[in-house]
This record gives C-alpha cells, sequence and structure tokens, in this order.
C-alpha cells in the first residue's frame, strides 16, 4: 500500500525543495521595540518578570561557575550564554507540569521552573546533596519535582524518550506534553529521525527544539547539514513546524505557546527550529578561537537575548535601573555564598559507589563492595574521602 | 492445565500482564494487527486496542528510545526487536540509557519497566543475520537484567517476572524452541523469580551448566551420558544477569566438574565469566579444567550450522573428556 497520493507525471521532475524556504518568525526588534506589524505578545508582567530574572541568574551562574572553574574549584562546566531566552522563553510557554527533556545546555529552564542556586552548586560540586550523588560530571542536573529529566551525555539519546514520554503522558489524558531540547549537531544522530517519524506516525504531543546555535563544538552549521538549517526536515514527518529567531524571547514564547496547544489539544507534535548562537565556549574544556573569529562573535555579542528583553521591559516601565543594579549584586553574592557552601559539603557517602544500580544491590555487587571495604580498610591513608565509612562491615 | 507451545506461553504472558496493568503496552516491527512476525503478540491490538499494542516505524533505536521515555514516565512497556540480530541499533539506548538511567539520576528517576523481548539464536537456517545470541555484550552492562526461558512454563513465568521486575530487563527467547517446545502452562498469573538458577536434575559427577535452547541439547547429552554411568546435575542458570554464582558454586562443590555450553561464540562468551568466577570459588575441588561447548569463533553460518553450533554430541564428549581428565 503506498501512501503517496501525489500526482503523476510522464516526465522524469527532480525537485529540491526550494519552493519550501521556512520563513523566521521575529517580533522583538534589538532596541526593544516590537517589528511593525508584530502581533502584540500575550505576557503579563509577573512572567516577563520571572522570565527576566531567570535569564539574569542563569547568565551570572553561567560567569561565576566558568570563573570558579578557571581557578580550579569546578572540574568541568558549560554554560547557556547566548541562548537563554531560546530556552527560558519555550519553558515559560509550558505548563510546569509539563516534562523537560534537555540536552545539557538548558539550566535556564531549571532556573525559570525554580532550581534554586543550592541545588545547582550541590550537583556542581558533586557533593553529599546532589541528587544525583555525585555521579556525574558537573552540569548534569535533574529534577523530579521541576519535571526536568535528569541529563545524560549521550547526545540526542533523549529525543526519542521524549516521544517515548509524551506517549504516555497522551495515554494519562492529564493535558501535558514533553519538550526536547537538542542542538542542530545533535540532529544529525539516528536518534533524532526515529524521535521525530515515531512521533508523528503515533500523534505524540511533543514539542522538539533546536538550538540551532551555529555549532557543534567546533563545526559549523554549514559542514552538519546541507539543506537550509533543521527546520525543513519536519516536512518529510509532516510535522508542523516553526522557524524562530532564538534570541527574540517574545517570539520564541509565542512559538512555543501556540506548539504546545497544537501539542496537547490535537495531538500534533511540533518541530521549533531556534536561530541563536553559542556565544561561550562548548564547555570549560573548548577554546573557540581555534575555530572562529571575534568579528563573528561580535556580532552576535549585539544580539545579546538579555539586553533586548531588558530593554523591552524598560519601555514598559516594568524595569529599570536600579531594580537591574538589585537583581545583579544579590545573585553574584548568592552564587557567592551558596558556591562556598556547597564545596564545603561532604561527597557522597561510599556505599552509592553501588546502590542504584538496580533497585537492590545484587549478591555478586554486594561482595565486590565488601572488598573494596576492606582493601579501604588496609589503605585508609589512601582513601580520605571514605576510609571513616569503610570500618563497618565484613 | 493447558498444553502450550513457546510462543502461545509468551502471547498468554503477554495478556495476562496487560489485563492486570492498564499501563503495560507491548510495541515493535509488525507486531500490531499482524500479531508479529512470530505472532508472540497475536490479538493482543483485537483485545486491547490500537494505544496499547501497536506496529512502530522500522527503527530499533527509536523503538528502544520511546520504550525509555515510556517507561520512566511510569508505564510498563515491552517492546520487541524482531530478532535479537537487529538489537544493535539500540546498543545506546540499552547500554547507555535502560542501564543507567537510575544510576545516573541518583533514583529521581529509573525504566525499571522496561522489558525489550528479542527471539534469539540459531537451528532455524538463519544464517548470520537471524541466529545470534548476543547476551554476552549485554552481560557486561551493569544496570541490566538478562533472561533466557528454556521451555513454555519458564517463558510465562520469567516473562511476567521480567516485566514486574523493577529493572530494565531483556528477555532473549529461544526461537528454535517457539513452536518445537509445548508443555504444561498455567493460567493463572504467575512470576518466576530473576536472579535464581534452576537444578534441572541432581547428580554427582559433574555439573552441566546452560541457557535457553541449549537445556534441550543439554538434556540429550546428559542422557547419553548417564548411560555410561555418568551421573550429571544440569542447571539452567535462567538469568545471565545478575547470575546466581551460589547456586552454580554450591553444584561445583560437589560435583568437581563443569561444563557450561551456550551459543554464542567462544571468545568474550558469558561461560568464560562463570568459568573465571568458578575456578576462584571451587578451585581446590575442581577435578577437571572448567568446559566451555560454545558456538565457534566465527559469524553465524548458514550451511555449515551443525557443524558450528554446540549440540548434543559436543556437549556429550565434554563431559565424557571431563570424567575422564
Amino acid at each position: 500500500m503506498t501512501t503517496t497520493k501525489s500526482k503523476v507525471v510522464y516526465n522524469p521532475v527532480f525537485t529540491d525543495g526550494a519552493e519550501f524556504r521556512i520563513p523566521t518568525f521575529k517580533l522583538l526588534k534589538q532596541d526593544g521595540s516590537l517589528y511593525k506589524g508584530a502581533k502584540a505578545p500575550e505576557l503579563d508582567k509577573d512572567k516577563a518578570l520571572r522570565i527576566y530574572r531567570a535569564m539574569v541568574t542563569t547568565r551570572i551562574l553561567d560567569e561565576r561557575m566558568l570563573a570558579a572553574q578557571r581557578q580550579g574549584r569546578l572540574s568541568f562546566y558549560m554554560q547557556c550564554t547566548g541562548e537563554e531566552a531560546a530556552v527560558i522563553g519555550s519553558t515559560a510557554a509550558l505548563d510546569d507540569a509539563d516534562m523537560i527533556m534537555a540536552q545539557y545546555r538548558e539550566q535556564g529552564a531549571l532556573t525559570y521552573r525554580g532550581f534554586s542556586i543550592d541545588e545547582f552548586m550541590n550537583q556542581l560540586f558533586g557533593n553529599e546533596l546532589d541528587y544525583g550523588k555525585g555521579r556525574q560530571m558537573p552540569v548534569h542536573y535533574g529534577s523530579r519535582k521541576l519535571n526536568y529529566m535528569t541529563i545524560s551525555s549521550p547526545l540526542a539519546t533523549q529525543i526519542p524518550q521524549a516521544t517515548g514520554y509524551a506517549y504516555g503522558q497522551k495515554l494519562a489524558g492529564e493535558g501535558h506534553c514533553t519538550i526536547t531540547y537538542f542542538g542542530e549537531g545533535a540532529a544529525s544522530e539516528g536518534d533524532f529521525h526515529a524521535a521525530l517519524n515515531m512521533a508523528a506516525v503515533h500523534r505524540v504531543p511533543v514539542i522538539f527544539l533546536c538550538r540551532n546555535n551555529g555549532y557543534a563544538i567546533s563545526t559549523p552549521a554549514t559542514e552538519q547539514f546541507a539543506a537550509d538549517g533543521v527546520a525543513p526536515r519536519a516536512y518529510g514527518y509532516k510535522m508542523d513546524v516553526i522557524r524562530v529567531d532564538g534570541n527574540d524571547i517574545l517570539a520564541v514564547h509565542e512559538a512555543t505557546k501556540e506548539a504546545r496547544k497544537l501539542a496537547v489539544e490535537h495531538n500534533r507534535p511540533v518541530l521549533i527550529e531556534t536561530m541563536t548562537y553559542r556565544l561561550a565556549a562548548h564547555s570549560s574544556s573548548d577554546d573557540p578561537s581555534g575555530y572562529r573569529s571575534k568579528d563573528e562573535e561580535a556580532v552576535w555579542r549585539e544580539k545579546d537575548p538579555i539586553l533586548r528583553m531588558r530593554l523591552w521591559l524598560e519601555r514598559k516601565k516594568w524595569w529599570g535601573e536600579d531594580d537591574e543594579k538589585q537583581l545583579q549584586e544579590n545573585m553574584r553574592r548568592e552564587v557567592l555564598e551558596t558556591m562556598k557552601r556547597a564545596q564545603k559539603r561532604p561527597p557522597p557517602a561510599l556505599d552509592t559507589l553501588v546502590s542504584d544500580v538496580y533497585d537492590e544491590v545484587p549478591p555478586g555487587l554486594a561482595e565486590q563492595f565488601d572488598k573494596l571495604k576492606a582493601h579501604i580498610r588496609r589503605h585508609p591513608d589512601e582513601y580520605p574521602k571514605t576510609a571513616e565509612q569503610a570500618k563497618g562491615g565484613a | 492445565m493447558p498444553q502450550m507451545n513457546m510462543l502461545q506461553a509468551i502471547n498468554n504472558a503477554l495478556d495476562t500482564a496487560m489485563a492486570a496493568n492498564e499501563r503495560v503496552l507491548c510495541f515493535g516491527e509488525d507486531v500490531g494487527i499482524f500479531g508479529g512476525v512470530f505472532r508472540a503478540t497475536s490479538n493482543l491490538q483485537q483485545k486491547y486496542g490500537k494505544a496499547r499494542c501497536f506496529n512502530t516505524p522500522l527503527v530499533e533505536q527509536g523503538i528502544v528510545g520511546f520504550a525509555n521515555g515510556l517507561a520512566a514516565q511510569g508505564s510498563v512497556p515491552v517492546a520487541e526487536i524482531q530478532f535479537a540480530d537487529y538489537i544493535f541499533p539500540a546498543f545506546d539506548q540499552i547500554v547507555n540509557e535502560s542501564a543507567k538511567f537510575r544510576y545516573r539520576s541518583g533514583s529521581l528517576f529509573d525504566v525499571g519497566g522496561l522489558t525489550i523481548r528479542a527471539p534469539y539464536g540459531g537451528g532455524i537456517a538463519g544464517g548470520l543475520y537471524h541466529s545470534q545470541s548476543p547476551e554476552a555484550y549485554f552481560a557486561h552492562t551493569p544496570g541490566l537484567k538478562i533472561v533466557v526461558p528454556r521451555n513454555p512454563h519458564q517463558a510465562k513465568g520469567l516473562l511476567l517476572g521480567a516485566i514486574h521486575d523493577p529493572n530494565p530487563t531483556l528477555f532473549f527467547e529461544p526461537k528454535r524452541l517457539y513452536r518445537a517446545s509445548v508443555g504444561e502452562v498455567p493460567d493463572e498469573d504467575y512470576r518466576l523469580p530473576l536472579g535464581e538458577a534452576e537444578v534441572i536434575k541432581e547428580g554427582t559427577d559433574i555439573t552441566v551448566l546452560g541457557w535457553g535452547a541449549q537445556m534441550e541439547v543439554i538434556e540429550h547429552a546428559v542422557e547419553r551420558a548417564e548411560k555410561e554411568g555418568i551421573s550429571c546435575e544440569v542447571i539452567d542458570l535462567r538469568t545471565i544477569l545478575p547470575w546466581d554464582v551460589e547456586t552454580v558454586a554450591k553444584s561445583v562443590l560437589k560435583t568437581g566438574r563443569l561444563v557450561v555450553t551456550h551459543e554464542a561464540p567462544l571468545t568474550g562468551g558469558f561461560a568464560g565469566e562463570i568459568a573465571a568466577t568458578i575456578q576462584e570459588r571451587c578451585f581446590l575441588y575442581l577435578e577437571s579444567p572448567i568446559a566451555r561447548v560454545t558456538g565457534m569463533d566465527t559469524p553465524f553460518p548458514l550451511v555449515l550450522e551443525k557443524e558450528h553450533l554446540p549440540n548434543h554430541l559436543k556437549v556429550y564428549e565434554a563431559i565424557r573428556s571431563s570424567v575422564d581428565f
């Protein structure tokens, strides 16, 4: 059975899809004014300020923690810098009960949902209060209460999982959806294709949000795909798609709000391609000067999404110089104080090495653990973090 | 008690699980209206609807990725991979995701509800890509459970055990026995424990260990050895990961000899792990070297399948040599 309903031609006709060029949705100019004819955003003052505070908090957290990494206080860090609007604008358009399955650069979503600076720090320093029990590298956050799936390093694995999670939400019938974030590089993985195709076939309430930030570590988007971005792929899956200026908080919010309606009310998965720029390095281990110019970065610095939103807020008289100063000072102080606190906390207990592999520690692993403790007891000076805890047991 | 073949027992287990819990879902390639290429999911869509039993697009990594998400959400997915030979596109989702979901999140999230079913093994003229036994690849991955049933009764009880186990489980079905193995299977919901081997037959001279379709091979080999006066203890490992060291070690301490057999190739096969552990546990009690009777270190052949496979004659010879050592 063929599913093609196309008309028949009697000469070989090739097409290249050029007729499908996808426009970019924008609302907000860099000076904080709206484009002529732009739809007025439905964003009240409280929500707008919640978004803005989350953006600024994320920026400050990123600046401070990168500095902490450079000082050797932290092993690793990744910044959201430049992409705050793409991440926070979209998260803000959802219900807080909707699931977020992110890649790794979306700490802004957590900030927006209310993950505390303490919670960030506990994960970054892998201390005893880290929900992940110190098992993952920094920035692999997760929160059950904020519906934010714990980050996994392998790229794109979260995308088909989001399709499955959202399918479960559809069956549960409680009107929730899942958003999954990924970069334009991860969109080259097979998991991306699998996820979008399955979502379209099974009419799953999931939003696929691509942060097209120009680079996958050093590989520019131009060497990632020949097509006009990631968005056109949606046609191949018969999926709704929209391309948005990712540095335009109002456009991202509006697009995601409409996407959520399609997903939840009509079981139509949506692909959103946010056009943005990774202003920071890929991670603390990366140096962008080896693959892109300062001039290019400067062009994007001019398009800063946070400044753009601030100018809009100021035009609305919802925000002023004093508010900004106070927020900046408060956040900087809180980040520093919290960091000191988190750093001083002890590491996770020795038995977290073997717990959570299964629901219960199987006998073979329990035996390995006993052997380890006996070994530590023989060399307590070599294991200062855990020598005390190894004292018990066989 | 009704007689069923292994496929009917598996179908019955899925039916039982779906009837008991509406969050149990079955999906995979061709599992919908058609009931799967082997018919393990026959009538489930008709009975429980398209939302709970359905075809997926042909993409194994997608099937398992989707299943991981469903399980994380609290559903109880039973995903089918049409042949174990085709599980490898899903290797990343299984090894990096399913297996590590609970550990990496500090138990904030888990995919404990996940079961992945896949027919495995040779003897059906399936050649390279419809014959493999990939259990050892996955046995190297903490966080997974791996289960292989030997007959219809075990298949139903272990599959229900796997579906209800709070850990992601790979359930490899010996497809050679799908219709060949027939036996009594209770109608009710019963669950056999995971992580426990079963001593099928007690004996004193040698322990012969296997799982899945190899148990039938062992039965024939042992029959012949016993005629020659060798008393064999036969163990079905049932769960490859985490495996039941105690039961096997206890048996070998008694018999002093061990033959392990599996269809997968020798090098890196799970028999190597068993041999290493058992020689550690039973070194001073061993009367002969632990023997491995396995497939050869080749891709799975077609025309020379019989030569390749560890059949009852090869297992018998290993028993004989071990006793004569």
